[in-house]
């Protein structure tokens, strides 16, 4: 198999090939957050939890990069932690939502009729509903952990994914090459794994980018409303809820979270829309 | 000798691929159009053929632009001309009528809007005198309700009568040059000729001249003074069309003659076999349709016999129900009443229900092999899984048998490892083909396989088909709208029409006259190769289809 | 199917996503756990007082029955009582409601004309400098998290130079600049929030018909340009465009709750999200119906406004 793994490689550098400067800069910068989150105990200068000195907002010095934050902790630790957080969840989010709204939207399409019909309303029935409002009432009676975030933002996020898979599944499932595989005799489960993923894979890769920052704006807004995260856990959505009186004494450190929040967004997005340009994949639609 | 109207010289337009390099698809083009002559384009996809038509009139696709030549209309470079003198030009001197004009009209003006829409916000006509020139052009052109037509909106007329509106577009402000781009090529073929007919009582009742872009050189020679023909960008031969067509100098041009949709001369009684009991492949008296409880019916009390070893052409227009029978005897949707019988059992209506030997041995070719094959499998797993599937081959037997393939349908072996966005039209209809023969079928459903290649490919595929059938002794169904071809090709041929078969038989008694009225009107749709032939046409078509309704 | 045969379906659709919706809130306010009667009594909880504050609110009553009582009530305009205070949750509403309507109807009347600009200036010149920068910003401002614009302006205007109050509250008597001095900002971050959204999709929605081969033959047949523009290509573009704008009119619905909070505006928003924290089930059903009504209100109308627009609909064969 010499000749696959030649044009395996050769892909690879035509990606690598394609790259812009702006695109590599993206690139390296969500690599180097990554790393950051996976091994913030052993980066983070100081224990995000401890209390160094009594002075609120205390400015940037050389022990203390960012200065502290309103209870006189270090901010750039709590930084560190804080991305460490909402990558984490974030990830497991999108995981789960993918997982599950791939899998129901291939069945669905693959299925299609009665059993494509009934989810696919449900499905609509559950899009009518604001994704904030689903959340806060389910915050509202479980109370929010990890596991409630979770499971709720994951739940919201699925019918979105579900949509995306579906239409990009029954598009697929119209071409003639799965025609083909039905006329053969092939099982549903054949022509989804071997027809139809391979040709929605670019097309799935930019929409796990695009959910993984939704997934991310969302909890932030949540913790940020002080319905997500819960102290004493805080991701960067809670650092600029705790630290918004900074503002008041002219210090920026609510500022710090809020554009960390929007670095890692941006430079998400930006790698999407060259993801999708680079393959002239669509998404069916954008919402 | 007058100054011509149109001089083009030179003209070579570029694209840019995405790694930024460019490269030319138009190559130093030149050529003159006098002032009422017509002039024919002529070449295959990726001749340049449009883009040089388009290029006339000082317009470029998105990603194309010109990088040389002069385009002169009575004395002015139209390519040196600003936008906004372009767009005085365009519509007045110079206008266009586009392949397809379901597309092309826009679906929120009524037609008679965009039909004087030029004349009218240029002041050259009033509203009034506009409209009813329109209704004058709409009559000349042979259109049903010539006052009222053009309050309609595009989506509702027929895509024949749309093709004749935007004819009358094209000529309310009586230009100096008309262009048409493939202009019939969307429609059905009797329908084409009608179209056609109009198109040149136009241009010659008016004088105008015209470029007339097409693939079709049979379909050109009747309306054309000059033809010049293309390939990859650059011309091949020009001259006179009664030159061209009788005594063609460039080998291209002779095969491009030589691939002519035209019927045979003489059509040939099928070698006699004896036909086996029970056989091949029966439908017996079958009727089917969509939607629920299958009410909208497609097919009506067909019967259907295909032998082991021979070609049995269905030929038919669009909405005939011919694709609707390829896909019943494929198990793709079950008959209403009626069944489909192999070896004389009656066969599962659906594919889950067949067996799998029954399946491996009717196999299915589809029309566009660039979404018949699986842009994201290289053409080893397309063709070994049939393979493993149906006959149980490991994937290293499977993979000594692809190379074997391969090399039986005229493709290099080291293909298996390519995908088929990296092969071309021709060589991806191979592929498709080698994918039903890696079932070993011993009948193949070939739907419309080569109608959306260009001529001379077309006739590569039927001879590679012809020699599957004598290596291999396989049975085709072969389904299409092409009536010249399926002569050539077919032991026994079925006609269908509204979901019937009107005529069936062998080949030289459905298609010798005395035949049917649909039959021979289908005949008399085929051009012929004299200049001379589409006025007779014409009014045999509408003798018979006067005797048909 | 005539028109009015498609809208009377719509809106009938529409009906059942209401009643859908209302079912949804009820009962994920009610039948999970975190019992109301728990809730309003706290550590005081006894198994008596429990029993009676159950008694009180109705909660032995089947989970059918109770779901009917509610929406009676509601639609008749009866929220009931706030279980923190007591206080009637009608008249707040009623005070909030306007507020929030009066900072929702400021953003979309800035947002919506600035964003379809903004789209079509991007979408004339596809790959000029304008949509260049038009893409990359937008591309940007999508990613921002809700709050991040509205914080800088706080901290640029407000408190570096102290020319607009950081925190929005409204108290009565405030006169028209008064309430233009407190709104600025708020609408500002407002419209940040949904602007990006609608230029980016206004602009591929005229695209995509720009792109169409009726534009490419209405050139080649000789419209001058602005009349291209204007008579062929915005027609067959308003359908989407309007989509796009109820679409996104839509995401206020969250964006209102979070700007709420940072100004401290008495809005719903915020009366909702003082209702979460303080887990006043009353109060939350009411907020989440009243913004789930108002998004799928919106979407009906996108969906009915793009129908009309369609020539394809309006003129059947």
């Amino acid at each position: 198999m010499t000749d696959m793994a030649r044009t395996w490689r050769g892909e690879l550098r035509e990606a690598v090939g394609d790259l812009t400067p702006g695109v590599t800069l993206c690139l390296l910068f969500l690599v180097t957050v990554f790393l950051v989150g996976a091994f913030a105990p052993w980066i983070a200068p100081y224990d995000q939890a401890v209390i160094l000195t009594n002075e609120s907002f205390s400015g940037s010095s050389s022990e203390m990069w960012l200065g502290s934050d309103y209870l006189g902790r270090d901010v750039l630790s709590r930084l560190i932690y804080g991305v460490r957080i909402t990558l984490f969840l974030a990830l497991i989010i999108t995981f789960l939502s993918f997982f599950a709204g791939v899998g129901l939207g291939f069945l669905a399409a693959a299925f299609g009729g009665r059993v494509d019909d009934w989810m696919s309303r449900m499905n609509d029935a559950m899009l009518s509903f604001p994704a904030l409002m689903l959340a806060l009432i389910v915050i509202n009676s479980l109370g929010s952990s990890f596991a409630v975030l979770v499971l709720t933002i994951a739940f919201i996020d699925m019918t979105r994914v579900y949509r995306v898979a579906r239409a990009l599944a029954v598009n697929i499932m119209v071409m003639d090459y799965v025609e083909a595989a039905v006329v053969r005799g092939e099982g549903k489960g054949w022509i989804i794994w071997h027809e139809v993923l391979p040709n929605a894979l670019t097309p799935l890769a930019a929409e796990f980018g695009i959910r993984f920052t939704y997934a991310i704006l969302f909890i932030s807004a949540l913790s940020f409303l002080g319905l997500g995260v819960q102290p004493p856990q805080s991701d960067l959505g809670v650092m600029v809820k705790e630290n918004m009186q900074a503002i008041l004494y002219g210090e920026y450190t609510t500022l710090y979270p809020a554009i960390g929040i929007a670095l890692i967004a941006i430079s998400m997005n930006v790698l999407v829309d060259w993801m999708l340009q680079r393959s002239s994949a669509k998404l069916p639609e954008e919402i | 000798m007058v100054a011509p109207l149109l001089e083009v010289r030179r003209l070579d337009v570029s694209v840019r691929d995405k790694k930024g390099r460019e490269f030319k698809i138009v190559d130093g083009i030149s050529f003159d159009v006098q002032p009422g002559e017509v002039i024919a384009l002529i070449g295959e996809s990726g001749s340049g053929k449009t883009t040089i038509s388009l290029a006339c009139m000082g317009y470029t696709r998105p990603g194309c632009h010109l990088t040389g030549g002069t385009v002169t209309l009575g004395g002015t470079n139209v390519l040196d001309l600003d936008l906004p003198a372009l767009q005085d030009l365009r519509g007045r001197d110079i206008t266009y009528v586009a392949q397809s004009a379901a597309a092309s009209f826009n679906g929120a003006m009524t037609i008679d809007a965009q039909v004087t829409e030029i004349p009218v916000i240029t002041g050259a006509m009033t509203r009034e005198k506009a409209l009813a020139k329109a209704a004058r052009l709409y009559r000349d052109l042979e259109l049903p309700d010539p006052e009222n037509i053009g309050k309609r909106y595009p989506h509702q007329v027929s895509g024949g009568q749309l093709q004749r509106l935007m004819a009358a577009m094209a000529m309310i402000s009586d230009p100096r040059l008309l262009i048409l781009d493939e202009p019939t090529t969307a429609l059905d073929v009797t329908t084409q000729i009608e179209v056609l007919y109009s198109f040149k009582k136009l241009i010659a009742d008016n004088g105008t001249a015209a470029i007339y872009v097409t693939h079709d050189l049979s379909l050109v020679a009747q309306v054309a003074d000059h033809i010049l023909v293309l390939k990859d960008g650059k011309m091949v031969e020009y001259g006179p069309t009664e030159q061209i067509i009788r005594d063609p100098q460039h080998d291209y041009t002779k095969a491009l003659m030589a691939a002519a949709h035209l019927m045979p001369e003489e059509i040939h009684a099928p070698p006699a076999i004896d036909a086996e009991e029970p056989p091949l492949l029966q439908v017996r008296n079958v009727t089917a349709g969509y939607g629920p409880a299958q009410k909208l019916i497609a097919l009506r009390n067909i019967d259907l016999t295909i032998n082991a070893g021979e070609t049995v052409g269905v030929i038919g227009e669009s909405g005939s129900g011919k694709t609707t029978l390829g896909r019943l005897i494929s198990g793709l949707m079950g008959a209403k009443e009626g069944g489909v019988y192999l070896d004389g059992k009656q066969l599962a209506p659906s594919v889950g229900k067949r067996r799998r030997e029954e399946l491996r041995q009717i196999q299915f070719a589809f029309q566009m092999a660039d979404v018949a094959l699986n842009p994201r499998q290289r053409l080893n797993k397309i063709l070994s899984r049939p393979m493993m599937f149906y006959r149980g081959l490991s994937q290293s037997e499977a993979n000594r048998e692809v190379a074997r393939l391969l090399e039986r349908v005229d493709l290099p072996t080291s293909f298996a490892w390519r995908f088929p966005p990296e092969l071309s039209g021709g060589q991806r209809q191979r592929v498709n083909l080698a994918r039903a023969l890696a079932a070993e079928p011993r009948l193949i459903i070939c739907d419309e396989i080569t109608s959306a290649l260009d001529t001379i490919v077309a006739q590569q595929i039927l001879d590679l088909l012809e020699n599957l059938q004598e290596d291999l002794g396989v049975s085709y169904m072969f389904i299409t709208h092409d009536i010249a071809t399926v002569s050539k090709i077919s032991d026994r041929i079925a006609v269908m029409r509204h979901g019937r078969i009107v005529a069936q038989g062998p080949v030289n008694e459905v298609l010798t006259p005395p035949c049917h009225e649909y039959t021979q009107i289908l005949i008399n749709s085929v051009p012929e190769m004299r200049t001379d032939w589409l006025d007779e046409a014409v009014v045999e078509r509408r003798r018979l289809v006067a005797a048909l309704d | 199917m005539s028109l009015t045969e498609i809208l009377a379906k719509r809106l009938i659709l529409g009906l059942l996503t209401m009643l859908f919706v209302s079912v949804l809130v009820f009962v994920g306010t009610e039948i999970l756990p975190g019992d109301v009667a728990h809730a309003i009594l706290g550590q005081a909880a006894t198994p008596e007082s429990v029993a009676h504050i159950r008694e009180r609110l109705g909660l032995n009553e089947p989970l059918h029955v109770r779901y009917v009582v509610w929406l009676t009530n509601f639609l008749t305009g009866d929220f009931g009582t706030s279980l923190a205070n007591g206080a009637d949750i009608g008249t707040e509403v009623s005070r909030r409601l306007l507020n929030t309507v009066i900072l929702a109807f400021c953003t979309a009347l800035i947002a919506v004309p600035l964003s379809v600009l903004f789209g079509l200036w991007a979408a004339v010149r596809p790959g000029g400098l304008v949509d260049r920068i038009i893409t990359a910003t937008s591309l940007a401002l999508i990613s921002f998290p809700d709050f991040l614009v509205a914080v800088v302006l706080v901290t640029i205007f407000a408190v570096k130079l102290g020319w607009l109050p950081a925190i929005a509250s409204i108290r009565p008597g405030y006169g028209l600049l008064d309430w233009i001095r407190v709104l600025i900002l708020p609408v500002t971050g407002l419209t940040f929030t949904i602007l990006a959204h609608m230029v980016r999709m206004t602009r591929s929605a005229v695209l995509n018909v720009l792109s169409s081969p009726a534009i490419e033959m209405a050139i080649l047949k000789g419209v001058p340009r602005r009349r291209l523009l204007l008579r062929h290509a915005l027609p067959n573009a308003l359908g989407p465009i309007i989509n796009v704008v109820a679409l996104n009119l839509a995401y206020l619905v969250s964006g209102v709750v979070v700007i709420e909070t940072l100004f401290n505006f008495p809005g719903l928003g915020r009366y909702m999200v003082e209702g979460v924290t303080n887990r006043d089930v009353p109060i939350v059903q009411t907020c989440a119906m009243i913004f789930c009504s108002f998004y799928v209100l919106l979407n009906i109308t996108a969906d009915i406004l793009s129908i009309l627009a369609n020539p394809r609909v309006r003129y059947k064969k």
